[in-house]
């Protein structure tokens, strides 16, 4: 049953030019990011070559590339999700899934489902890039596996809060923009707000803080290191605001 | 007066209601409602805008939680149990739930997977539901760049396509042409041999074309509930039109014996309050042709849903008073 609304949902992501506009922009800029930090690490490797133990291709073209799309992520996944239930709101179809036997989890998850799905082609599409150079060059799989699994994580993390942002209103763009501002508030404190705590000796809320912080928490993955810490604080973000969601929709059943 | 068929109908209840009420802060927009189906009944809910008729039917159908009261469909508590209880009802709500970039064959073919219908019956359901709902020429077609009247039908046929119990219809031919408003009445008719349907309206004579019993909602209240044969005779042949071209007073009118009152009803037109169980036609046509009144119309006045409500909350008032 999950699938079936992710697949309505993915099909109605493809039937709007939105998806359409988001991979091509997304597309265009990281190609662009890549290929020019590509060009520059080709007329840096004279000197490179000179260095002891050389930085490779993957720390300095794959790395900026991934963290590139990290940023770019939180302007495509509230885009992408503003529809999936503001627009299922206004337009009045919502009664067709809560008339049939569905749980709103189910219904909550299908359309997480179907977010991830498109993200997954995205990333599957950037990730490319720097992989179509592995005939020409020696590249560093586990670091570019560990990159893709932490944006995967972030992508899922942010598509939660999207969704929860969707659901509080019946308009799209003010999901979109609601949205995007709840990310980037993320972002922003991530930075400071843990940190700063755990300086002032207040570690618990410290710990709390970090969950709150996504981009922060991709940092070890982007390194290449497995932060067991840093992943649950990822995936504890993604359940808490799929927990919302579907707390909200039904508390429009009882509400009204 | 003979019993009307459907009291004695001994079916299964499909759909049962108790004390159900919604209120919104301090306004009960539906107080204290009790609803029984059997299968194979027709029942028509009928009020004026804002009798809490769509109210009513979101908690029939889930998709509102009721303040107080309880829902049982085809045995399962639809707020204990709502997956199980949901699977038996069908519901087309006041706006058809309809996704407009998609083509009608896919958007049944979505609703018949939404209702667990088995992938190998899946095909031959959404056909049938389509021919029912005369949609088999647009299958191919945009839900989106249908006409409303085409829309509509989807609406319905995205109601009935997992075959369900229990069709809860709000408001059903609002928007269509008398053509395809027929069309539709005979549909329900169809449904209701072998479903129940729940149907709302505020249509007065749409109800008496198809229902078995109906419901009347006035304030989130039930002020009626009797089949539908009873409903006629309370509302109709109680009032007569008269039209006489050289009438006598008001007074002389109203002392022929079967009428309670006289009441001017435009130039020479004559609404004539008839005494329950009599009926005076004969006896007024008698009289105006002896003392020549120019009769050139007598006719049961048309009551609208109007007169109807002001029939039965008056006559609420007055049994309230009986009682007391």
């Amino acid at each position: 049953m999950i699938f079936t609304i992710a697949g309505k949902d993915l099909k109605s992501l493809f039937t709007s030019p939105i998806a359409w506009v988001v991979l091509t922009f997304v597309q265009l800029i990281i190609g662009y990011g890549f290929l020019k930090t590509f060009d520059d690490f080709m007329q840096l490797q004279p000197q490179l070559i000179r260095l002891p133990s050389p930085p490779g291709f993957t720390e300095l073209v794959a790395v900026p590339t991934f963290a590139t799309t990290a940023a770019i992520l939180l302007f495509a996944v509230p885009l992408l999700a503003m529809r999936m239930i503001a627009e299922e709101r206004r337009n009045q179809t919502m009664v067709l899934l809560t008339s049939a036997p569905i749980s709103i989890l189910d219904i909550v998850l299908g359309k997480f489902c179907a977010l991830m799905g498109m993200l997954l082609i995205i990333l599957a599409l950037i990730a490319l890039m720097p992989l179509s150079l592995g005939a020409a060059t020696r590249l560093d799989y586990p670091l570019i596996g560990s990159i893709v699994f932490g944006l995967a994580l972030v992508a899922a993390a942010f598509s939660a809060v999207s969704l929860y942002v969707s659901s509080l209103t019946t308009h799209p763009m003010v999901a979109a923009l609601g949205a995007f501002g709840a990310l980037l508030g993320m972002v922003l404190m991530g930075e400071n707000v843990a940190d700063n705590l755990q300086t002032r000796g207040l570690g618990v809320l410290a710990t709390f803080a970090q969950v709150f912080s996504p981009v922060k928490n991709f940092e070890p993955l982007g390194k290449g290191m497995i932060d067991s810490y840093a992943i649950a604080c990822l995936v504890l973000l993604t359940v808490l605001f799929l927990a919302l969601t579907v707390r909200q929709l039904e508390a429009r059943r009882l509400r009204g | 007066m003979t019993l009307p068929p459907e009291s004695v109908n001994t079916s299964p209840v499909t759909l049962s209601a108790r004390g159900l009420s919604r209120r919104f802060g301090t306004h009960a927009a539906v107080d204290g409602i009790d609803l029984e189906l059997r299968r194979g009944e027709i029942l028509g809910f009928l009020g004026p805008n804002g009798a809490g008729k769509t109210t009513s039917m979101q908690m029939l159908t889930g998709n509102l939680a009721p303040t107080t009261g309880s829902i049982t469909v085809c045995g399962s508590d639809l707020l204990e149990s709502p997956v199980k209880a949901k699977a038996h009802i069908g519901y087309l709500p006041e706006t058809p739930p309809l996704y407009r970039d998609l083509k009608v064959d896919e958007y049944l073919d979505l609703v018949a997977r939404l209702h667990r219908v088995p992938g190998a019956q899946r095909r031959a359901a959404v056909d049938k539901a389509q021919a029912r709902c005369g949609l088999a020429d647009v299958s191919r077609k945009l839900i989106g760049t249908l006409s409303k009247g085409y829309q509509q039908r989807v609406g319905i046929a995205q109601a009935i396509v997992h075959e369900p119990d229990v069709i809860i219809l709000d408001e059903p031919t609002v928007g269509l042409d008398p053509n395809q408003i027929r069309d539709i009445r005979k549909l329900i008719r169809e449904l209701g041999g072998t479903h129940s349907v729940v149907l709302s309206t505020h249509i007065l004579p749409e109800v008496e074309a198809i229902c078995d019993r109906v419901q009347i909602m006035h304030h989130g209240k039930l002020v009626y509930s009797d089949s539908i044969a009873a409903l006629k005779q309370f509302h109709s042949g109680r009032v007569l039109l008269v039209g006489l071209n050289h009438p006598p007073t008001l007074d002389a009118l109203a002392a022929i014996p079967g009428i309670t009152r006289a009441e001017s009803a435009g130039e020479n037109l004559f609404r004539v309050h008839v005494a329950a169980g009599a009926d005076p036609t004969e006896r007024i046509v008698a009289l105006a042709a002896e003392r020549q009144w120019g009769l050139h119309q007598i006719a049961p006045a048309q009551t609208n849903l109007e007169d109807v409500f002001v029939n039965l909350t008056t006559r609420d008032i007055t049994e309230g008073e009986k009682a007391a």
